[in-house]
């Protein structure tokens, strides 16, 4: 089978284009403003250049996007995310504050746990939704709300600063080349594309979405696999907690991770993953999270003022969502030929 | 006030066709004339004609699917006919909206109160159309108007409380009042009954005789057989979209009426004779003696057996076989308990009595997953809800079973997928471009293929069929239910419900008949004759 299928499959190319499309838009107004945007160059035999930093920025997102796909499509949503990567950060960096020097052991011990609180706090939002029934935004805004809380307490209300290096090379460092966390976005991106495409859990997952009554009526443990998904979204969410608590050399239990779950669920639905459920698309998830990676990253290059930031940004991603529906293009489509039509009558 | 007791029809005779001259002496209110109403892929009403007469009660009878709920909506100005005429008091109109046929003095309940429960009674009479006085509402004006509109229906409320705060029935009366505080003509019910109990029904139609003799024509829709004859002085019975005929109440008898729902076109002089209470008592009991000797002709134990299952408020403990290689059919009308039976046995729902054998042992099924591990299967009554996932292609959706049952870990290949699927394409002539079509493209009867192939991928031991032939054109029909028997014949158990009697019992082995969500009876299946089961189902055998 073809790696694209594994992304996106039957017709999910053509669901791509618009995300495609965007991508190709930004990058074309950065060559714009800098005709050396995608430049790559080696220093210390490391790669530099605009791309290689929208990629790494990206990580954390693209890991929390990853989770937040399988979630959307069994029609949930998991708004905890953002908290859940601050807890991740602040178990790691109060377990590696422990020692003065930590050792390569205390450094595994910090990542395994962190890895460990964020599944449980996926496993208690998998609860809460497959088994106890709630509404999946309320399940995960316990957490969310929750979660800062559980974060703060960790570390105490400070901003616990992370020394050591082989923690801090797991977010910041190279490897052949390429950032770390690149490198473990990817990774972790295929080794989901293979579990849930070359088990049944795909084809699973997808009837659960577009049919939860159906999908029951087959015989299928519907809650079971609504339970795994939200622990696999506290998992990535953990991982990128990692990545960032490394990458900014310190666990801050109040602004680590902070709105990232709407980032989340916006790259994935810029990625064409409908939130009431339907196919989903890693891929397209991907390329989602890539372009409100750029879309920041150009803001900055351009110069907008940090202030306006924001706003720019909303004004951006509105008008690629509304690029994005069929109905609005169609719209736009007749709108146009009516304004044809009336000067043509006006002549 | 009261318009006419005397009954201007001739009675014996059933006013079929365009009205019939006995009719001359009364112009009727609401009236339709050729209203066909077609919805993508369904002929919803065909050129039905139907008259409502002042002061009469008339019900309107039929199967799900017949049409009845498009033509009260056709009536009430909810969807506008594609053809033919509506007209009230004489003249011809055209309701344009729900509104609009309010105004014109046709009101209608639904089925549900919709009112606001927590508002007062007094509000929700008036809600929308509150007197005022200085241009602020006037209360004590609406709870006195209230008041009198209550006490038009003999109900006496306190109408300042909430509406929530009394049952449901009451909650209906105040509907009726909110319907009948302007000026109403036709007042349409749409199964008002299905939530009320005996008393509450017995009280409910104390008022609409009572609004009978104030001239006022009740549009009736129920499919309670006894409260049809309770209430009504004509039917109106639809099938498949079309109008079966018009009959005075007091001419037509229970079980022909019955026969007319479910499409027996011609009635036996068999069933004229029968209608003596010995000749059904006697039928009774030869059905009766059937039984054991359709047991004994089958040596092989049954695969299912089903002890007093039961769940309260949905069946009643029920006992049922399903032999092996044989098929069980489930006759009754919809309500009777066809498909609760069904999601009992299925696990879709968890029996609160009973125990369920399979195979001798006794067994649990909680979920469906319980069930399909026991080998069974079932195809839900609602297609599109239940059944098909539409957005998934053919592959998909027949692989589905089978893939829950071997676990997600062993993923069937693609390969293999397509393989299952041309297969079963092939096998029981399903039409699509390829495999992986969606699903949802396909027409009723290749999608009912699709659920089935679904299924008998999983080689199940028994499968339930529940309205696997709904919607679906006469020759697929006729298809489906051969590749079943044939299926049958390799040791498959069916269990299969149907809605058309005659369906049940082209194919069924023994046939069980259900009725207010009990077995009434169990006959053999091609040896029993179609009358018997509509006196069972009606009633008319007690």
């Amino acid at each position: 089978m073809k790696l694209s299928n594994w992304f996106a499959r039957d017709g999910g190319e053509r669901q791509l284009l618009w995300p495609c499309v965007t991508l190709v838009l930004l990058c074309g107004l950065n060559l714009l403003v800098n005709p050396h945007f995608l430049a790559l160059r080696t220093l210390d035999g490391h790669l530099f250049g605009a791309p290689i930093d929208i990629l790494n920025r990206a990580a954390p997102l693209v890991l929390v996007a990853i989770g937040m796909t399988l979630v959307i499509a069994t029609r949930g949503i998991d708004i905890s995310v953002g908290a859940v990567v601050a807890i991740a950060g602040a178990a790691a960096a109060t377990i590696l504050s422990t020692e003065a020097v930590p050792s390569g052991a205390l450094v595994a011990q910090a990542l395994v746990a962190a890895l460990v609180v964020g599944l449980l706090s996926g496993m208690w939002n998998g609860v809460l939704v497959s088994f106890v029934g709630m509404q999946p935004i309320i399940a995960t805004l316990i957490l969310m709300v929750a979660g800062r809380g559980i974060a703060q307490l960790l570390t105490a209300g400070q901003i616990i600063p992370i020394g050591a290096p082989a923690y801090l090379f797991v977010g910041g460092g190279y490897l052949l080349g390429i950032p770390c966390s690149v490198w473990i976005a990817t990774v972790v991106v295929l080794a989901t594309a293979a579990l849930i495409e070359g088990t049944a859990l795909g084809l699973f997952i997808r009837a659960i979405g577009v049919n939860p009554v159906a999908t029951r009526l087959v015989g299928l443990r519907s809650k079971a696999i609504v339970f795994a998904v939200y622990a696999f979204s506290g998992l990535t969410a953990a991982m990128a907690g990692i990545l960032i608590s490394s990458n900014v050399r310190s666990a801050d239990g109040n602004n680590a991770g902070l709105l990232l779950e709407l980032d989340a669920i916006l790259a994935v639905t810029l990625g064409g993953t409908s939130l009431l459920g339907r196919r989903f698309s890693f891929a397209g998830t991907i390329l989602g999270a890539l372009i409100i990676q750029t879309l920041t990253y150009t803001t900055y290059s351009i110069g907008v003022p940090p202030e306006a930031t924001l706003v720019v940004k909303a004004a951006v991603v509105l008008a690629v969502s509304v690029i994005q529906s069929p109905a609005a293009r169609a719209l736009a489509v007749s709108f146009g030929a009516s304004l044809v039509k009336h000067r043509g009558v006006a002549r | 006030m009261i318009h006419s007791a005397s009954e201007p029809h001739q009675p014996g005779q059933p006013t079929r066709g365009a009205p019939g001259p006995q009719d001359g002496a009364r112009e009727p209110i609401l009236a339709t004339s050729g209203v066909s109403k077609t919805f993508p892929g369904v002929k919803a009403l065909q050129g039905v004609d139907f008259r409502l007469f002042p002061g009469e009660v008339h019900t309107l009878m039929g199967q799900n699917g017949a049409g009845k709920s498009t033509l009260i909506n056709v009536l009430t100005g909810v969807l506008a006919p594609d053809a033919g005429t509506i007209r009230l008091g004489g003249e011809v109109v055209a309701f344009g909206s729900p509104q609009e046929a309010e105004a014109a003095g046709v009101r209608t309940l639904y089925q549900e109160v919709n009112l606001c429960p927590n508002l007062s009674v007094a509000e929700n009479i008036f809600a929308g159309r509150q007197p005022r006085r200085f241009g602020a509402i006037d209360w004590p004006d609406i709870k006195r108007r209230a008041q009198a509109a209550l006490a038009r229906l003999d109900v006496s409320l306190d109408v300042t409380r909430s509406l929530d705060a009394y049952p449901i029935a009451v909650q209906q009366m105040v509907a009726i009042a909110r319907a009948l505080s302007v000026d109403a003509r036709v007042l349409i019910l749409d199964e008002p009954t299905s939530s009320l109990d005996d008393s509450e029904v017995a009280q409910l139609f104390k008022i609409l005789r009572h609004l009978k003799q104030s001239g006022i024509a009740i549009l009736f829709v129920t499919h309670f057989i006894e409260q049809t004859y309770a209430i009504s002085d004509r039917i109106t019975v639809m099938r498949n979209g079309e109008r079966e005929g018009e009959y005075l109440a007091r001419d037509l008898p229970a079980d022909q009426l019955v026969a007319k729902m479910v499409g027996h076109e011609r009635m036996s002089a068999r069933l004229r004779e029968a209608a003596h209470e010995e000749q059904v008592a006697d039928a009774l009991q030869d059905s009766a003696e059937e039984m054991p000797q359709v047991a004994h002709a089958q040596a092989a134990a049954p695969f299912v057996e089903l002890r007093g299952v039961g769940r309260r408020g949905t069946l009643q403990p029920i006992d049922l076989d399903v032999q092996s290689g044989q098929i069980l059919g489930l006759a009754g009308l919809l309500g009777s308990g066809r498909t609760e039976t069904a999601r009992l046995l299925f696990g879709a729902d968890r029996a609160d009595s009973g125990t369920i054998l399979v195979n001798g042992k006794p067994v649990r099924l909680r979920t469906p997953r319980d069930a399909v591990r026991h080998g069974i299967g079932y195809c839900a009554e609602d297609r599109k809800k239940e059944g098909i996932v539409a957005e998934l292609s053919i592959r998909e959706n027949i692989v589905l079973a089978l893939q829950a049952r071997r676990g997600w870990w062993r993923k069937i290949s693609r390969p293999r997928a397509r393989e299952i699927a041309d297969q079963w394409i092939e096998r029981l002539g399903i039409k699509a471009s390829d495999a992986e079509q969606p699903i949802g493209l396909l027409s009723g009867g290749n999608q009912q293929k699709a659920l089935l192939a679904r299924w008998l991928a999983t080689d199940p031991k028994l499968l339930i069929l529940d309205e696997p032939t709904r919607g679906i054109d006469v020759a697929a029909k006729f298809d489906i239910m051969d590749r079943l028997l044939a299926l049958c014949a390799n040791g498959l158990s069916i269990l299969f419900i149907s809605s058309e009697i005659s369906e049940v019992l082209r194919v069924s082995h023994r046939v069980a008949v259900l009725r207010d969500r009990r077995k009434i009876a169990e006959v053999a299946g091609k040896a029993s004759n179609e009358d018997n089961i509509y006196r069972l189902i009606a009633g008319s055998g007690e």
